[in-house]
């Protein structure tokens, strides 16, 4: 059977249009709102979302990326060994982690835990009429409910990368220690000079992009749930997928353009 | 010269893609009338309140506020007509992460210059008004089926509107409490002098309600007529509705 690739294209076209439509309509918004002297969006909410995305999320991105961290440092350590390179783990994770894994391990447990909670929540309050009633009032839903929302997993993406790039390093350091016997002022010092600013940057540059498409995504998903709460669980389910596939390809675009565009 | 209405419908069409939902609705609604929309589950009752709020526009024809045209308007003049008419929800569509007071609060403190104090006072003022006082700090989820439908009233004339839309006010509820609804909102529009549209397929409440009934039959207003000539319909589809009676033109299908 010859797969006909026109209706993914289709998809994909339509989900990106309208992504690009939420953030304007969102923006737009949000502007009249500022054009009136006020506020764009209830700051309490805003802090809600912060604590939910930044403070709820350290312990899985931190758990997670020592584990990935110490396993990455373990299995690159025997193949290097052999060759006595083992001192070049420090580097390897270092670099790996703050351009690459990092922002791509957080983006992806974001999508899960976040993205997943946006649409779920936004698309209750589609299906129970909620959104209905906010721009029935002329509040504006997409400023009241999408604005918080989005700023939050943007702003706070950069800082989940930091936690995630320390404590892959953590993990990697003592795994490091133990199995090669590298102290961990060593591990610190040599992952510290082999770092360039530039990978550090395009790294947290990278997460603020995955967190916009996060947001977009998940608010997009639950704001157009149709079909009650079997609508809402397909709805998050797409969400999460489409969430997770759309970091990953960026990221890979962004590697390729970045490595064509700096090869060094 | 004659008055502006408060709002008018002039062959109205309304399709989603190949499914016709409104065919030609022609609908004016005077100052201080109470009008219930009477019509078959499905039929656009609620379709024609989504129409008059904005949040859908017609296929063709013209849905008018105030003498000023709905379809196609700007968002901020939108959004500072919608500050104007009162929705009620059927299921009320609370916010349910927010408690009553923040409920009502919310379109006085985002669309108002009223202080702390003064929201506080109206809040109290419209909870009042439909008895819930005392459920002010209570969320959403501790709250009975009527309780929430009178939480909804009391949000949907937060801020005195001229027009207040009741999707299904009383369905699901037992009959004390449907009563305590019809007449919270008879006593809401005589108190606060709003006009009122109220979709319902309840008969008790609907002749109980309006002043003026219109029905709704395939796509089309059918008859439009004072409660008590409503009763006395000659029309057949007027008369199997109000009767309830199984054997008739409803359905068999049979055009206006």
């Amino acid at each position: 059977m010859i797969l006909n690739p026109l209706p993914y294209a289709r998809s994909i076209l339509f989900d990106l249009s309208s992504a690009v439509w939420l953030l304007w309509r969102t923006a737009q918004e949000m502007g009249d709102q500022i054009a009136r002297g006020r506020l764009p969006f209830r700051p309490s909410l805003f802090f809600e979302q912060t604590d939910r995305v930044g403070v709820g999320s350290i312990p899985l991105v931190a758990l997670v990326s020592f584990f990935i961290g110490l396993t990455m440092a373990l299995l690159t350590g025997y193949q290097l060994q052999p060759y006595g390179q083992e001192s070049l783990v420090p580097p390897l994770i270092a670099i790996g982690f703050s351009r690459e894994l990092g922002p791509l391990m957080t983006g992806i447990m974001v999508a899960a835990r976040i993205g997943a909670a946006y649409t779920a929540e936004l698309g209750t309050m589609t299906v129970s009429e909620e959104v209905e009633a906010i721009e029935a009032m002329g509040l504006g839903p997409l400023r009241f409910l999408v604005s918080p929302r989005l700023l939050a997993v943007v702003l706070l993406m950069p800082c989940l990368v930091v936690v995630s790039d320390l404590a892959a390093m953590a993990g990697a350091s003592v795994i490091s220690f133990w199995a090669f016997g590298i102290p961990f002022q060593r591990f610190a010092e040599s992952g510290l000079e082999s770092l360039l600013i530039h990978d550090l940057v395009a790294g947290l540059v990278k997460s603020i992009f995955f967190g916009l498409i996060i947001g977009l995504v998940a608010c997009f998903k639950g704001l157009t749930v149709t079909g009650g709460a079997a609508g809402v669980g397909k709805s998050t389910t797409e969400s999460v997928v489409v969430a997770i596939t759309a970091v990953i390809g960026f990221d890979t675009l962004c590697n390729i353009v970045l490595l064509s565009a700096f090869p060094k | 010269m004659m008055d502006v209405p408060i709002t008018e419908l002039r062959s109205v069409h309304l399709a989603f893609g190949e499914q016709s939902i409104l065919s030609g609705v022609d609908l004016r609604l005077e100052p201080s009338e109470r009008l219930v929309v009477l019509g078959q589950s499905g039929s656009g009752k609620s379709t024609l309140l989504r129409l008059i709020l904005g949040i859908l526009q017609p296929t063709s024809g013209s849905v008018q506020f105030q003498g000023e045209e709905v379809a196609g308007m700007p968002r901020r003049r939108l959004n500072a007509m919608r500050q104007r008419i009162g929705m009620v929800y059927q299921y009320s569509a609370l916010i349910s992460s927010l408690s009553v007071r923040e409920n009502l609060a919310l379109p006085l403190a985002e669309l108002t210059e009223k202080s702390p104090k003064e929201i506080n006072a109206l809040v109290e003022e419209k909870l009042q008004l439909v008895g819930m006082i005392d459920a002010r700090e209570k969320m959403p989820s501790e709250l009975s089926g009527g309780m929430r439908k009178r939480i909804g009233l009391a949000r949907g004339i937060i801020l005195d509107p001229a027009l207040i839309l009741y999707d299904e006010p009383s369905a699901g509820l037992d009959p004390v409490i449907s009563s305590v609804i019809d007449d919270l909102i008879i006593s809401l529009s005589e108190k606060i002098g709003a006009t009122s549209i109220i979709v319902t397929h309840e008969m008790g409440s609907a002749f109980k309600i309006a002043t003026r009934m219109a029905m709704l039959y395939q796509g089309r207003i059918i008859a439009t007529d004072h409660p008590d000539a409503f009763k006395v319909s000659p029309n057949p589809i007027v008369a199997q509705f109000i009767s309830g009676n199984t054997h008739g033109p409803i359905l068999e299908g049979r055009p206006a």
